[in-house]
């Protein structure tokens, strides 16, 4: 049970499937909104954990989320247990990806997924172990 | 808090508790207490969602009569171009300008020739203001009432130009003004309506201090008469040429479909979105900042637009064929800041808002950031108790908005059949014990002690009085 003036959410994230993509942040979204949280942290909540998201669902095998938010801010844990990041600084860069073809043809791909997430952060750490899977913690200020 | 004005109310006498509109509201404005409808002024967008559903007529609209015509001296019918596609085998549109002169009107000013000087209008903002790209349609007043309460991040995205019903009364206005001499009071300026949406801007518009409109008559109340007064048209203009009234091109008629208004702007890089679960899904992916390369997003909460209004008579996409009938043999545009008779009394109408539009959060369940995440734990607790079926019986769309009418103060746990159900098996048994253990002096007590605090407990979880919404459910099913 969550302590007082804080709360925890959990989210599944379930493999392959982009219909389903985005329901997470879209979820959050409302209950931020619900909440009082401000428009701004909303802006960059709903941005980071959609790019998180999808990122989940197109390079690993989907996974879970868990946020905790409390007065001064929002922690979000993405998990996965996909092929992992083999150069984060590498990854990080603007315009980086190793999408498939299939999956630019689908609108995804520019690289541009982790640098916006970097953006709308105020602290992000991506742990990565290639072949174990990827957890990246996001910080979002109040 | 302010404009919370609506259009839309309950007609309680017909509404039967049936249930069906409480899901059908997109933004969960509707309950049903104590076996009839309740609309949450707060939330409602006057979407006319619920008008369309409910199957026994009780959800209205508030609008004007054509006896509204007697309190003006001079009045003008400011028609939307909607109303043009409601009749068959009608291809000229002076036609039915004139028949409205037949209704009684002193005058007629075209929605549509107003909208082309707002295509224009939006064409210059939008090369001059890159930085709110991309810009979302404001001439629907359910989606900037939505957007203010529910996408705060997309306010400053509104296109800031009033909408083509406003210019228009503002142009008919000085034209009559300079024709007649009349003083403002003396002067009706009459809107023809698709929608209960655009009868509540009227009263309270977003984005401006106040509208020059001064009643709003629905196209499906005028259109019995408006068809006598047709045939009537057709005859007093057998031998000689009809006045020819209209100002409006393709442009200006195509304001009235989804994606019309997209199309007077001349890009390809919008999007046009109608019906307001569709819009709600393209407002979500806006907040996420997902479309990139947009320059224009043109949102109808109706179902094909303008044309899908509930206060229409004409099937929507009936009503899309014969507008595309009707524009078939009009020029590109006929109104425009550089020709004819509009450009006179349009050069010092002043385009732009002149209000700012302010987020409400009326969603919020708390006063504070601290309430509110208590709250939604509280929230959150109460929802994993029900048994998630959003059945409706309760009267809210969904067991989780149960649960936060419940934290709100608004609603009891035993509003929910089932918890209501658990604890009536508990209060049986516990009867049963006591009816069990009467031959027993000493238990009895005991029993009777137990009962009395279940029963106790159970009726003090209600905040409103449990028994009567019983008897109307108990009534409701049989
Ligand atoms: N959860 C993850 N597991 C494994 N690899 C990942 C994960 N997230 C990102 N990556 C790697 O990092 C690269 C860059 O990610 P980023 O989100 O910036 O771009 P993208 O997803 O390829 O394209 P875009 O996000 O613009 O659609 C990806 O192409 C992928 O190789
Ligand atoms: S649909 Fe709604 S308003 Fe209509 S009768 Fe049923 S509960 Fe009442
Ligand atoms: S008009 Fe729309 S928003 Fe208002 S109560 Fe009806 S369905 Fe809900
Ligand atoms: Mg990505």
């Amino acid at each position: 049970m969550a302590a007082d003036n804080t709360i925890k959410l959990h989210y599944d994230v379930p493999n392959d499937d982009f219909t389903r993509a985005g329901e997470a942040s879209s979820d959050l979204k409302g209950k931020l909104k619900q909440m009082g949280i401000s428009p701004d942290a909303i802006r960059k909540v709903s941005i980071a954990l959609y790019e998180g998201e999808i990122n989940m669902v197109i390079h690993a095998n989907g996974g879970y989320i868990d946020a905790e938010i409390s007065e001064n801010g929002l922690k979000l844990v993405l998990c996965d247990t996909g092929p992992g990041i083999n150069d984060i600084v590498q990854a990080t860069q603007a315009g980086f990806s190793t999408a498939l073809e299939q999956t630019r043809m689908l609108g995804f791909g520019a690289g541009m997924g982790l640098p916006n997430m970097l953006q709308n952060t105020d602290d992000m750490i991506i742990d990565s172990i290639v072949g174990v899977g990827t957890t990246i913690t996001m910080f979002i200020k109040m | 808090m302010e404009n919370f004005y609506h259009s839309i109310y309950l007609d309680k006498e017909l509404c039967k508790g049936c249930l069906n509109c409480i899901k059908r509201c997109p933004t969960q404005a509707i309950r049903v207490r104590n076996g009839k409808a309740v609309i949450n002024n707060k939330f409602c967008i006057d979407c006319g969602e619920c008008i369309r559903i409910c199957p026994h007529y009780a959800k209205l609209a508030k609008r004007d009569t054509l006896e509204i015509l007697d309190k003006f001296e001079y009045t003008v019918a400011l028609p939307a171009p909607s109303l043009y596609t409601q009749f068959n085998n009608i291809k000229d549109i002076n036609l039915i300008l004139n028949a409205l002169l037949g209704l009684g009107f002193d005058d007629v000013f075209e929605v549509s020739a107003a909208a082309e000087l707002v295509s224009e209008a939006t064409i210059k903002y939008i090369a001059e203001h890159k930085e709110q790209w991309p810009i979302i349609s404001s001439a629907c007043p359910s989606i900037v009432r939505l957007v203010r309460v529910r996408f705060p991040n997309l306010i400053e995205h509104l296109l800031p130009i009033k909408a083509p019903i406003e210019i228009a009364a503002e142009i008919a206005l000085k034209k009559v003004t300079e024709k007649t001499g009349l003083p403002r009071n003396k002067i009706g300026l009459i809107f023809i309506t698709p929608c209960p949406a655009k009868v509540t801007y009227s009263k309270e518009p977003l984005g401006i201090e106040k509208s020059e409109i001064d009643g709003v008559l629905a196209i499906k109340d005028i259109y019995p008469l408006l068809l006598e007064a047709l045939k009537d048209t057709v005859k007093e203009y057998e031998d000689s040429p009809m006045p020819e009234l209209s100002e409006s091109g393709k442009i200006g008629i195509g304001w009235s479909v989804s994606g019309g208004e997209a199309n007077g702007i001349v890009s390809d890089n919008y999007l046009a979105a109608d019906g307001i679960s569709n819009v709600i899904k393209v407002l979500e992916n806006l907040e996420d900042e997902r479309f990139s390369g947009l320059n224009f997003i043109e949102l109808n909460a109706c179902a094909g637009g303008c044309v899908g209004g509930v206060l229409t008579v004409e099937n929507p996409y009936i009503a899309q064929t014969k507008n595309k009938r009707l524009k078939k043999y009009l020029p590109v545009k006929v109104s425009s800041f550089n020709n004819r008779a509009t450009t006179v009394y349009s050069e010092d109408v002043d385009f732009d808002w002149n209000k700012e539009i302010v987020y409400e959060p009326v969603f919020r369940i708390g006063n504070n950031v601290i309430e509110g995440i208590n709250n939604l734990n509280s929230v959150e607790k109460i929802v994993e108790s029900f048994p998630g079926l959003d059945c409706g019986s309760c009267g809210a769309p969904t067991c989780r908005a149960l649960a936060e009418d419940i934290v709100r103060g608004e609603a009891s746990d035993t509003a929910c059949i089932y918890i209501f159900k658990e604890y009536f098996n508990f209060l049986t048994l516990q009867l049963s014990t006591l009816t069990h253990n009467m031959s027993d002096a000493s238990d009895a007590g005991n029993s009777i002690a137990n009962l009395e605090q279940s029963l106790t407990s159970f009726f003090n979880k209600d905040a409103a009085p449990p028994e009567k919404e019983e008897k109307e459910e108990k009534k409701e099913k049989k």
